[in-house]
């Protein structure tokens, strides 16, 4: 393994440490470690709601600019003030939950292949994430502002675009103008505009963006900015004078670290860090890797164009089309470059049956690297198998807690790309194809790779959504139990507990009626 | 869903942790840009070179269509600034300023920070603004008092009669 593969892997363990010890406290719903992008647009929701107060009762003249803000803080404290402490505290949460995310992206290896989108797009929004928050601690116009426009303007003057330095625009007072004001303003909208677009492109690819945290999560974080701004508001320093250097400056140091770096280093360092980070980022995905998992492929003469896959799909990798055989039909057919093949739409997929009399079962779309057919051979196969008082069925997922190590006489287990292969069908066939019961495990609630997969097994197991599990199984002869990989002994625990019900609660009288393909015993 | 209020306790002192990391971040630990008892000279000039202009002999003009007939004829390129600085006697700037622009017909600038114990300095600047020529045209030198953080600041500026600080 790599330095860098081995790095990233530890890294995953501590987030997936850290997260699980969270959902103790949040619940996975609530749990801000995966929630992270959807953190950092309502961070941005906040700040554009305050952004546009600030906007409306500022003076941005030379003179004004001052006065005005220091009005809200002052005079103001109850309303403005507030509103102007939590800008400036949700910018700082900002950059908090952004950092989270990426270094949660690269941990969990989620920047390559089908991501490459999402991961390049979200490089520019650290750039303009930064240029917004330091052009917005100038438009104050105190001491802070004074340091920060002169140190950033040395910064770019050592990159020797422009012909004359921009540092001579902070020389003395009367190089700084209320034209500089308005345009500062605007570079400040401005920036903030880009970022929103960019926020749109970064999350254009994926479906069902998780771009609202959930209610409590969002008021938990609320609360903890407002009393955040109501303990420690904002305030200027005094005014700048730029005849005067600032000493003893209060400096916000998540947005402005650039800053008081260069001059404890040099701008050459400074610029070779950002442009270092930028670039490792940009690199990420170009390092070689082993070859990407076969994509998703649909057989036309099994899909009707019922839009289930299209609609479960984490990666809008399905899009419909018309059929070629079927006249009024559609089809659905993939975008490999976007497909995760994650499998989420076999399980989808009303073809997938294994009622279906065929002796070779062909669903409407399938992968490649584990084709429903050999599942359902599988699946018989260790049926047959399977010996003792208590025979339960297994179905676990490959980035959940591994399931091979439950099987037994009396266990069959059966891994899936993701639980959300698992076409709900296959649990009835199981339970009467000789099965007591089954146990579905997957990944812990939003700990899904593929975003959704957790979810829609669950819901269509509960039969809240299509393709649904039948009436007809009793809910005594299904359990669910969601483990991530260092949740084994509880998943073995779960399942002995699963046993123990099974056979003191459960009785004779809800068994479903057998059913065996006539094939089945032929298998080889 | 209620939740226990074990949890809601968990919440409150993550929320709190969160909040507190920020609220310190915000504003400490606080920035000594320069030591307290120092202050800053900044050298900062923008200024075009000279252009070394040549007179056109009368035969030279005879030959040029009537409405390009300067008595001078200037290249594009202009010099180099020659820049040098002295405090308390003891060099702290040497420089040849090459003008800006792809044909070199732009102006020249520096900036430089300097910083100095507060209290008496003797300053010297000393500018040529065509480097073919011996010596330096412009010169300025005086003795200033520094206070402590206070930003001094070299210009040039010809309708101000040259180098002058402020
Ligand atoms: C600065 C503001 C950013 C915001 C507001 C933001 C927001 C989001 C949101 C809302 C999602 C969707 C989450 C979901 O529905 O599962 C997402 C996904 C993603 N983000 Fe960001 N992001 C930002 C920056 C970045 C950066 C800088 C990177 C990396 C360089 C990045 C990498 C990714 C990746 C790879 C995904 C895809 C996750 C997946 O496919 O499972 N993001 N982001
Ligand atoms: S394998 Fe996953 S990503 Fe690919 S088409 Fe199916 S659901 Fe979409
Ligand atoms: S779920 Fe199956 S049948 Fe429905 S559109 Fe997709 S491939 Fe076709």
């Amino acid at each position: 393994m790599s330095p860098h593969a081995a790095l990233r892997d530890g890294s995953r363990a501590v987030f997936k440490h850290v997260e699980n010890s969270l959902d103790a406290s949040f619940g996975p719903a609530d749990n801000p470690l995966r929630h992270l992008g959807a953190m950092g647009l309502y961070f941005l929701w906040i700040l554009s709601a305050t952004g546009l107060y600030l906007y409306i009762v500022i003076d941005t003249s030379i003179e004004g600019v001052y006065s005005s803000i220091g009005h809200l803080s002052n005079e103001q404290w109850y309303f403005g003030g507030i509103l102007r402490s939590l800008h400036r505290y949700a910018t700082d949460a900002f950059i908090i939950v952004t950092f989270l995310h990426i270094l949660r992206e690269w941990a969990y290896d989620r920047y390559s292949g089908f991501r490459l989108f999402s991961w390049m797009t979200g490089i520019p929004l650290v750039w303009l994430l930064y240029m917004s928050a330091i052009g917005g601690y100038w438009i104050v116009w105190d001491r802070l502002a004074q340091f920060s426009a002169l140190a950033t303007a040395e910064l770019f003057d050592w990159l020797a675009i422009a012909t004359e330095p921009a540092a001579r625009n902070f020389l003395v007072p009367e190089a700084v103008s209320d034209r500089f004001f308005t345009f500062l303003v605007y570079i400040h909208i401005g920036f903030p505009l880009f970022l929103i677009l960019g926020a749109w492109a970064h999350v254009n690819r994926i479906s069902g963006v998780d771009h609202m945290p959930a209610k409590r999560l969002a008021w938990g974080s609320f609360l903890a900015l407002l009393v955040l701004a109501l303990a420690l508001p904002a305030h200027s320093d005094a005014q700048a004078d730029l005849m005067q250097v600032p000493l003893d400056t209060r400096i916000d140091w998540l947005a402005l670290f650039v800053n008081p770096l260069m001059y404890e280093t040099s701008a050459g360092t400074v610029w070779a860090l950002v442009f270092g980070f930028t670039l490792l980022l940009i690199a990420l995905p170009l390092l070689p890797r082993g070859r990407p998992a076969p994509v998703a492929k649909v057989d036309a003469p099994n899909c009707n164009g019922c839009r289930r896959c299209y609609m479960d799909c984490p990666y809008a990798a399905v899009t419909m089309a018309p059929h070629p055989d079927k006249p009024k039909h559609q089809i659905a057919v993939v975008d490999a470059d976007n497909c995760a093949a994650c499998g989420i739409c076999v399980g989808a997929c009303p073809s997938s049956t294994p009622f279906r009399s065929g002796e070779e079962l062909v669903t409407g779309i399938d992968m490649p690297q584990q084709p429903i057919n050999a599942l359902r051979r599988e699946l018989e196969q260790r049926l047959a198998a399977l010996t003792g008082r208590t025979r339960i069925v297994v179905f676990g997922c490959a980035s959940g807690a591994a399931v091979d190590r439950l099987a037994g006489p009396d266990t069959a287990a059966l891994t899936l790309i993701c639980s959300g292969m698992l076409p709900p069908s296959f649990v009835e066939y199981a339970l009467r194809g000789g099965a007591d019961g089954v146990l579905v495990t997957g990944c812990r609630e939003g700990g899904c790779p593929f975003r959704f997969g957790d979810q829609w097994t669950a819901a269509r197991l509960a039969r809240s959504r299509e393709p649904h599990l039948r009436v007809q199984v009793p809910a005594s002869r299904l359990r669910e139990f969601r483990a991530d990989p260092t949740d084994a002994a509880a998943l073995a625990a779960a399942l002995a507990e699963f046993r123990t019900d099974l056979e003191t609660a459960t009785g004779d009288d809800n068994r479903l009626v057998p059913y065996h393909r006539r094939t089945v015993h032929h298998v080889h | 869903m209620s939740i226990k209020p074990a949890a809601i306790a968990g919440q409150v002192v993550l929320y709190g942790a969160f909040a507190a990391f920020i609220g310190f971040f915000a504003t400490n630990p606080r920035y000594q840009h320069i030591p307290p008892d120092h202050s800053l000279v900044k050298l900062s000039l923008a200024h075009f070179g000279d252009r070394e202009c040549r007179k056109r002999t009368p035969e030279e003009l005879q030959k040029l269509p009537p409405n390009m007939r300067a008595p001078l004829e200037c290249p594009r390129e202009r010099s180099a600034l020659s820049i040098e600085m002295d405090i308390d006697g003891k060099s702290v700037y040497k420089g040849i300023i090459q003008p800006t622009g792809l044909s070199k017909d732009g102006i020249s600038t520096v900036y430089r920070r300097f910083e100095l114990p507060a209290g008496e300095h003797q300053l010297a600047v000393r500018m040529s603004d065509n480097v073919r020529e011996p010596g330096f045209k412009y010169v300025k030198e005086d003795k200033v008092t520094l206070k402590p953080a206070q930003v001094l600041v070299i210009d040039f500026n010809p309708d101000k009669g040259g180098l002058f600080f402020q």
